[in-house]
């Protein structure tokens, strides 16, 4: 579905993406896990078309993604809930939503968009009690939960996840985590952005491992997971359970 | 005349006015809230229109109103233009570089207007040939009347826009967080390319409405564009309601300023207000703190 080829991309002059290449399969759910800095946010941004690789191919289902803009790129089916969440605080929640299928805005869509708001509201019950509320007012679970409808309001082929788990506490990183367990459950195709390496590898098909702006290791989520180098970088305190 | 019913005299006049700078002062924030850009054209766009109706009205033979229309949206295109001329090539240039760049565009816009209308001032009759109305000791000119009106018109508009419809959502989803708004599929330059439109519209609505009662030329639109700045930095730039409420002001303090001192101060006290504003409270009244929008 999603293949990137040799992408490499630039702030100015220091590079934050060397030589990056992956691919998505439809209906697969796949994590990158790695370090703040790491460059994980710097690659979805450019698959979203916000930063343009200064070398490199992205194709979606056979199109290139190259020279498009954000607008054109969610056109094609990529959407995504973006790190820190960046819901619009001085719009309902409703309104949030409604942005969210901005492209699909005319009056011919009008079922659809109402189908598709039934479901998020199924998906996160929390949205459709708070509908009229500012989105503003809403607590970081429920924001995060809002930014992910948000993305799906777009119908998107492929949803991307930047950091959905920042800043929450436990219990509502395991709410979203198991909404996100859901998504993958109807068959939505995920590429979930993680620091919080061993919920996102539990609930992946398969992962990659971004250090510096590399890809260093790639897998199974399951054989990563029990991998050695990963349990001793990103999954600390399960190591030193061992260790003891 | 007593005291009160001159006081009066002098709300209504400053009224009047201040309606009109409120429509600038919205201009500037619809363009400030999605670009950053104070737009220095905005005064232009102001004469325009109202050069434009002068023009269209005798030489088309057209009923007023019909000028009047075709002057606001011919402006509007001009409008649009401008943005696609001027600011769209550069759009990735800093702020400071695209005010400039509208600097420019004023000087541009009031040069061509020299050369197709010449230098002197002009003016159209009043929309309705009301009689003036008395109220209480003060008389209330029909085209005040039309001015206000208008202006309270616009406002309602304007809000109905920008809080039902989706174009209007999506343009301030694109001033609070412009990458989220382009995640949404929202086009930020299109965006841009609206609020020009839009801006040189109200600009051009103010124009015609004040023209029957202050007159017009081709450097009318550079204090009228100045005292929306004012109006729209008293309120707070990018804020709809203060722009209204700066504009109000102004007018007001104006009108009483004549009245009761001399009208030679007028304008100093508009720029008064300005220069104690970006002293004391650059972020405007009604914001709390200076924030990015």
């Amino acid at each position: 579905m999603l293949k990137i080829k040799n992408i490499s991309t630039f702030y100015g002059r220091i590079q934050a993406l060397r030589n990056v290449s992956l691919h998505i399969q439809s209906g697969e759910v796949v994590s990158l896990i790695g370090a703040n800095g790491a460059g994980k946010t710097t690659l979805l941004n450019t698959i979203s078309g916000i930063l343009t690789p200064g070398s490199g191919e992205i194709v979606f289902e056979e199109q290139s993604l190259k020279s498009l803009s954000p607008e054109r790129i969610v056109r094609l089916g990529i959407s995504q809930a973006p790190e820190g969440r960046q819901i619009f605080a001085h719009h309902t929640v409703l309104e949030n939503l409604e942005l969210g299928a901005y492209l699909r805005s005319r009056r011919k869509d009008r079922e659809q968009r109402a189908q598709d708001l039934e479901r998020i509201c199924q998906l996160f019950p929390v949205l459709d009690e708070r509908k009229n509320q500012f989105a503003g007012t809403l607590s970081g679970g429920e924001q995060q939960m809002l930014a992910i409808g948000r993305a799906l309001m777009a119908r998107p082929k492929l949803l991307l996840l930047d950091e959905p788990s920042m800043g929450l506490a436990p219990k509502l990183v395991r709410e979203i985590f198991e909404n996100i367990f859901r998504l993958r459950k109807e068959g939505t195709t995920i590429l979930l952005v993680e620091q919080n390496a061993r919920a996102a590898l539990a609930i992946s098909d398969r992962a990659y491992v971004l250090e510096n702006g590399r890809l260093v290791l790639q897998g199974d989520a399951r054989e990563l997971i029990n991998d050695p180098e990963v349990r001793r970088a990103y999954l600390g305190k399960d190591y030193r359970e061992v260790w003891e | 005349m007593e005291w009160y019913d001159q006081l009066l005299q002098y709300l209504i006049t400053g009224i009047t006015t201040g309606a009109v700078y409120a429509l600038v002062a919205l201009g500037f924030s619809i363009i400030y809230n999605s670009t950053e850009i104070i737009n220095f054209a905005q005064g232009e766009f102001v004469m325009l229109g109202s050069m434009i109706a002068v023009s269209l009205f005798p030489l088309l033979g057209v009923p007023l109103w019909v000028a009047v229309i075709l002057a606001v949206a011919i402006t509007a295109l001009i409008g649009l233009i401008f943005e696609r001329l001027a600011i769209r090539p550069v759009r990735n240039g800093s702020v400071i570089n695209l005010i400039i760049i509208t600097i420019g565009g004023s000087i541009l816009l009031k040069g061509i207007a020299v050369l197709i209308w010449g230098k002197e001032s002009r003016s159209l009759p009043a929309f309705t040939s009301t009689e003036p109305i008395k109220f209480f000791g003060a008389t209330l000119s029909g085209q005040s009347l039309w001015v206000m009106a208008g202006t309270l018109l616009a406002v309602i508009l304007l809000h109905y826009f920008y809080e039902k419809t989706i174009t209007g959502k999506a343009l301030r989803a694109c001033a609070f967080n412009r990458k989220a708004a382009r995640l949404c599929g929202i086009s930020v330059e299109r965006m841009v390319l609206f609020s020009f439109g839009l801006s040189a519209l109200l600009g051009a609505f103010a124009g015609v409405l004040i023209t029957p009662i202050t007159y017009t030329a081709w450097d009318a639109g550079t204090m009228l564009g100045l005292k929306g700045f004012c109006a729209a930095i008293l309120g707070g730039i990018g804020s709809n309601p203060g722009a209204v409420m700066g504009g109000l002001v102004i007018g007001i303090v104006e009108s009483l300023s004549a009245g009761y001192l001399s009208s030679g101060y007028k304008d100093a006290f508009a720029f008064l207000i300005l220069l104690l504003m970006l002293y004391l409270r650059p972020a405007g009244i009604l914001k709390k703190k200076l924030e990015k929008v």
